[in-house]
C-alpha cells in the first residue's frame, strides 16, 4: 500500500463538473452585465445564494444518508412568517425569536426524522406530508396574509454586514455561510460525519458494525431543520415576509445537491460539491435575469437541470471521470 | 462416459477474445471451446476473468476484438437477446428471480405463452411441471411463490428458467456457492443428466472437487489471459492450482491449537435459544478456532446472528468473560468485543462505495464513539497486517477482488480488537491465494487470543481449520467432533443419522 502518498480531497469528491459549470456561468456574467465587472457583484451575489447554499449544505446531510427532505420550502415560510408575527417589529423581541426560531426547524427536523425511523415512512413521504402541515399551519395562522413585521436588527443577517480591516465588507449571510460550511466539512471528515455517508450507502453494514443507524437518520434531518431555520432568518431579513417566500426551495435545494453530483439514494458525493450546486444554480438565475428571462421559464430550466444532471450520474459520467482521475498511474494500454 | 464415442462436435468457440474496461485489460487474447455433452470447467482466480468472459458469451460485454463461433458460424452476440437465440443460457452468480411470483412465472419471464390474447397459465404450469420433472426435481411444484423456496430450490429454478429456452450451452457461474453440500450432489446429478441430453455445459467454480468430480476438460485463466486448456484426467489438483496461481500453494491448513494456546473461556451460552435454535450450551476459549457445521438452514447462521445481536437470543444466557450479558442488538455485541463477519459480505458486510479507509474504521467510528485519535497511524499497520492489495486506502472497496475485500471486512474487526470472532462463510467468493491468507490470519488472531467461532458450508475448509466441529441439526447442536474428524462423522451428525454412521 502506498497509503500516505495518495490522499486526494475526498470532500471535494465529484465537484470537478459543477465547478467547472460555475466557472463558465461566471465568467458568462462578467459579460452580460456591468454590475460584475468588480467584485462587489459577485459578492452580491453570495449573499443572495446564501439561503440555498445552506439549505443545500441541510439536503446534503438527508440526501447523502439516503432520504430526501421536501419539507425545509415549507419550513422557511413557517419560519418567516412566524418570525414577524413575533417580533411585531420590537427590537427587543429580536433574540428570544430567533432562538426559538432556530429550536422550531430543529424540532420540525427531528419529527420528519423519528417519523421516517421509528415510523418507518419514507422519507419522500414523511417530509411531503411535513410540508403539507406546515404549509396548511401557516395558511390556519394568517388567513392567507402574514401579519406584523421584522425588527431592524433581525433584518441584519440577511442585508446587513461588518467592514472588516483588510477584506473590506463582509455581509453576515456571507460570513455565516462560510463557517457553515467549514463546519459542515469539518464534521463529514470527522467519524460520525463518515459513518453518515456509509449509512447512505449500506445501512445493514452500519448497524452491523455496531452503529446506530436511526439516530444518524434523525441526525441528519435535525441538521436539515436546523440549516432550513438559519436559511428563514437570512431570507426574512433579505426577502422581507411574505406567504411565498420559502416556496419551492425544496425542490430547488434537491436540484442544487444533484447537481453537485450527489448521488440521490446516498453513499456518494461531497457537501463542497451541494454548495457549488446551489451557487451554480442561483448564478446561472442571475444570468438569465440580465438577460430578461423571469419567471415560468426558471422553473422549467430548474427541472431540465435535474433531469439531466440525474440522468448524468445515472449514465456513469461521473463515475467515468472520477475513477478516471483516481486511477493512479495513467495505464499504457488506455487510448 | 456414455457407452457410444462422441464426436467432440464443438457448440461454442471463443477466440483471441479481448476486452478493457477503462483502458485496463480484463480479458487479453482468450480462447474458449465447448463441445456438445462435455461438462468444461471454467477456473482462475478471482478477477482472472471468468465473469467477464461468461458476460462476452451472454451478450451483455461487447468483446473488442476476437471472433465468436456458434456451431461454426461467426456470429456477433451484442445482446443478451442475441445470446439466446444463439443457444446459450446463463446462470449467474445471484440469483435473478422475481422473489414475490411464482416458480412458473420466473421461467416464463418475458416469454409468457398467450393463448387467446391472454396469459396461459396453465401451458406455463405444464411446460415448467414437465422440465422440473425431466430434473427429477418433481418436488417443486410451479405454482409456489418463490420466496418460499429454499436457496437450493431456487437454484433448481434458475435452472429450468434457462433450460426453458431449450439451450445448446448452459453457462453457470459459481452454481454451488449458496449450496449446502448435499445440495451440492443434487446439482452434480443435475448435470449429469443434462451432459447426458448433449447439452454444452460451462461450470465456473472455486471448488476444486468439483471441478476434478463433474468435468472433462478445464480452462484456466490467470491475469485475463489463457493459461491452458486440459483434459481433466491429465490434471491433478495440485497442478491445476499451479496453474491458476503460477505458484505452488501449500495445500494445508494452518496449525491448529495446541491445549497450552488455550485461555479463559471467552463466550459461553448455557441453553440459549429463539425461534430458529434451541438449547444451545457450550464455550468458546480464547485460543481456539471452534467450528460449526450443519446443513444450509440448519440453524448454524441463526447461531452466529443471534450472538452478534442481530436476531437475538430469547431464553438461556449468554456469558462474555464469565460474566451474564443481554445482547439484544448488534451495537451491544459489538461494545462486549464480539465481531461478526457476515456471509453476506456484500449485503451486510460492507460499504462498497465507501473508501477502504472508511471501511475498515466503520466499527471504531460506528460503535465506539469518543475513543477516537491514533487513526491514522494504526490504519496502515492494520490494513499491512491483513495484507489487503489495492491502490491505496482511498480506492474504493467495491474495485477489490472478493478475498482483499474479505480482508478489508476482517480489517475492520481487527481495528477494535476483539475478544471473540464470528466468522460465517469467511472465504466464500475468495480465490485460492487468499483463501489461505484468511486461514492463516484467523489463526493468527486465535493464536493472540481471540476466540474463534467459524461456520463453513466447506467441509475440508471447516475440518481443517477448527480444533473442534460443533454439528447443528435442525435448531440443536447434534454433536462435537474432536480435530480432524472425518466428513462422513460430520455429515452423518448433519443430516440427523449418529456420528458413527457413514451418511
Amino acid at each position: 500500500m502506498s497509503a500516505p502518498t495518495t490522499w486526494r480531497p475526498r470532500l471535494a469528491e465529484g465537484a470537478a463538473p459543477v465547478l467547472a459549470v460555475l466557472a463558465v456561468l461566471l465568467v458568462a456574467l462578467a459579460f452580460a452585465g456591468p454590475a460584475y465587472s468588480e467584485a462587489a457583484g459577485y459578492l452580491a451575489l453570495l449573499k443572495r445564494a446564501a439561503p440555498l447554499v445552506l439549505l443545500a449544505v441541510g439536503q446534503y446531510f438527508v440526501v447523502v444518508s439516503g432520504g430526501f427532505d421536501l419539507s425545509v420550502g415549507s419550513l422557511v415560510t413557517a419560519e418567516v412568517v412566524v418570525a414577524a408575527r413575533l417580533v411585531d417589529g420590537r427590537e427587543s423581541a429580536t433574540g428570544w425569536v430567533i432562538a426559538l426560531l432556530l429550536g422550531f426547524g430543529l424540532l420540525v427536523g427531528l419529527v420528519n426524522g423519528l417519523v421516517t425511523t421509528k415510523l418507518l415512512v419514507p422519507s419522500f413521504i414523511a417530509t411531503l406530508g411535513m410540508l403539507l402541515v406546515l404549509d396548511g399551519a401557516v395558511f390556519l395562522w394568517t388567513g392567507g396574509a402574514p401579519r406584523g413585521a421584522l425588527s431592524s436588527s433581525f433584518r441584519v443577517f440577511g442585508r446587513g454586514g461588518v467592514d472588516l480591516p483588510v477584506l473590506g465588507h463582509l455581509p453576515w449571510s456571507v460570513a455565516i455561510l462560510l463557517a457553515v460550511l467549514v463546519a459542515a466539512v469539518l464534521f463529514l471528515r470527522g467519524g460520525t460525519g463518515r459513518t453518515l455517508v456509509a449509512v447512505g450507502d449500506n445501512e445493514n453494514a452500519v448497524r452491523l458494525a455496531g452503529g446506530r443507524v436511526d439516530r444518524l437518520k434523525v441526525l441528519a434531518f435535525a441538521l436539515s431543520g436546523l440549516l432550513a431555520a438559519l436559511a428563514a432568518i437570512l431570507l426574512g431579513g433579505f426577502a422581507g415576509v411574505s406567504a411565498q417566500v420559502g416556496s419551492g426551495l425544496e425542490f430547488r435545494a434537491i436540484t442544487a445537491v444533484v447537481l453537485g453530483g450527489v448521488v440521490l439514494g446516498g453513499g456518494r458525493g461531497s457537501v463542497v460539491a451541494a454548495a457549488a450546486g446551489a451557487l451554480t444554480l442561483e448564478a446561472l438565475f442571475s444570468l438569465l435575469n440580465l438577460l430578461g428571462v423571469t419567471g415560468a421559464p426558471e422553473s422549467a430550466i430548474q427541472g431540465v437541470i435535474i433531469i439531466a444532471a440525474v440522468a448524468y450520474a445515472a449514465r456513469g459520467g461521473g463515475r467515468r471521470l472520477g475513477s478516471r482521475l483516481r486511477a493512479g498511474p495513467p495505464d499504457p494500454v488506455r487510448g | 462416459m456414455s457407452e457410444h464415442p462422441r464426436e467432440p462436435d464443438v457448440v461454442v468457440r471463443l477466440a483471441d477474445i479481448t476486452k478493457s474496461f477503462l483502458g485496463v485489460p480484463v480479458l487479453r487474447g482468450v480462447d474458449l471451446e465447448l463441445r456438445a455433452g462435455e461438462v468444461h470447467a471454467l477456473v482462475g482466480e478471482n478477477g482472472a476473468g471468468k465473469s467477464t468472459l461468461l458476460k462476452v458469451l451472454a451478450g451483455v460485454h461487447r468483446p473488442d476484438s476476437g471472433r465468436v463461433e456458434v456451431n461454426g458460424e461467426p456470429v456477433v452476440l451484442a445482446t443478451p437477446r442475441d445470446a439466446r437465440e444463439a443457444g446459450i443460457a446463463i446462470i449467474h452468480q445471484e440469483f435473478t428471480l422475481l422473489e414475490h411470483r411464482t416458480v412458473a412465472e420466473n421461467v416464463h419471464l418475458g416469454r409468457e405463452p398467450v393463448r387467446r390474447g391472454r396469459v396461459d397459465r396453465r401451458k406455463m404450469e405444464a411446460d415448467t411441471r414437465g422440465l422440473l420433472d425431466l430434473l427429477g426435481e418433481g418436488g417443486i411444484d410451479p405454482t409456489t411463490t418463490v420466496t418460499r423456496l429454499s436457496v437450493a430450490q431456487k437454484q433448481v429454478v434458475e435452472i429450468v428458467k434457462a433450460l426453458s429456452t431449450d439451450p445448446r450451452v448452459l453457462a453457470m457461474d459459481e452454481p454451488t456457492a449458496a449450496l449446502a453440500d448435499h445440495e451440492v450432489g443434487l446439482l452434480h446429478g443435475l448435470v449429469d443428466r443434462l451432459r447426458a441430453k448433449g447439452i454444452a455445459i460451462l461450470y465456473v467454480s472455486h471448488r476444486m472437487r468439483e471441478v476434478f468430480d463433474l468435468s472433462e476438460r478445464i480452462t484456466v485463466l490467470k491475469d485475463g489471459a489463457f493459461v491452458t486448456c486440459a483434459l481433466t484426467a491429465e490434471l491433478t489438483p495440485d497442478r491445476l492450482v499451479r496453474h491458476m496461481v503460477g505458484r505452488s500453494l501449500d495445500a494445508r491448513h494452518p496449525d491448529r491449537a495446541t491445549p497450552d494456546d488455550l485461555g479463559d473461556v471467552r463466550l459461553a451460552l448455557r441453553g440459549a435459544g429463539n425461534d430458529r435454535v434451541r438449547d444451545l450450551t457450550f464455550e468458546l476459549r480464547a485460543g481456539e478456532v471452534v467450528g460449526i457445521a450443519g446443513l444450509q438452514g440448519s440453524g448454524r447462521s441463526a447461531i452466529a446472528r443471534a450472538i452478534c445481536g442481530v436476531e437475538p437470543f430469547t431464553t438461556g444466557a449468554l456469558e462474555v468473560d464469565g460474566v451474564v450479558r443481554r445482547v439484544t442488538d448488534p451495537r451491544a455485541a459489538v461494545r462486549l468485543g464480539i465481531g461478526y463477519v457476515t456471509e453476506d459480505r456484500k449485503g451486510e458486510g460492507l460499504a462498497l462505495r465507501q473508501s477502504i479507509r472508511d471501511n475498515a474504521l466503520l466499527v471504531r467510528r460506528a460503535a465506539f464513539t469518543g475513543r477516537r485519535g491514533r487513526e491514522r497511524a494504526d490504519l496502515a499497520a492494520l490494513l499491512g497486517s491483513v495484507a489487503v492489495v489495492s491502490r491505496g486506502e482511498h480506492q474504493e472497496v467495491r474495485y477489490l477482488s472478493g478475498g482483499n475485500q474479505q480482508k478489508v471486512v476482517l480489517a475492520k474487526w481487527l481495528a477494535v480488537g476483539p475478544r471473540v470472532l464470528v466468522v460465517d462463510e469467511p472465504t466464500r467468493g475468495v480465490d485460492v491465494g487468499a483463501k489461505q491468507a484468511v486461514h492463516r490470519l484467523l489463526r493468527d488472531l486465535a493464536r493472540g487470543g481471540v476466540a474463534i467461532l467459524m461456520i463453513s458450508s466447506e467441509l475440508p475448509e471447516l475440518i481443517g481449520m477448527s480444533d473442534r466441529v460443533l454439528v447443528v441439526h435442525e435448531g440443536a447442536i447434534a454433536g462435537e467432533l474432536p480435530a480432524g474428524a472425518a466428513e462422513e462423522a460430520v455429515m452423518g451428525l448433519a443430516t440427523g443419522h449418529g456420528a458413527g454412521e457413514v451418511a
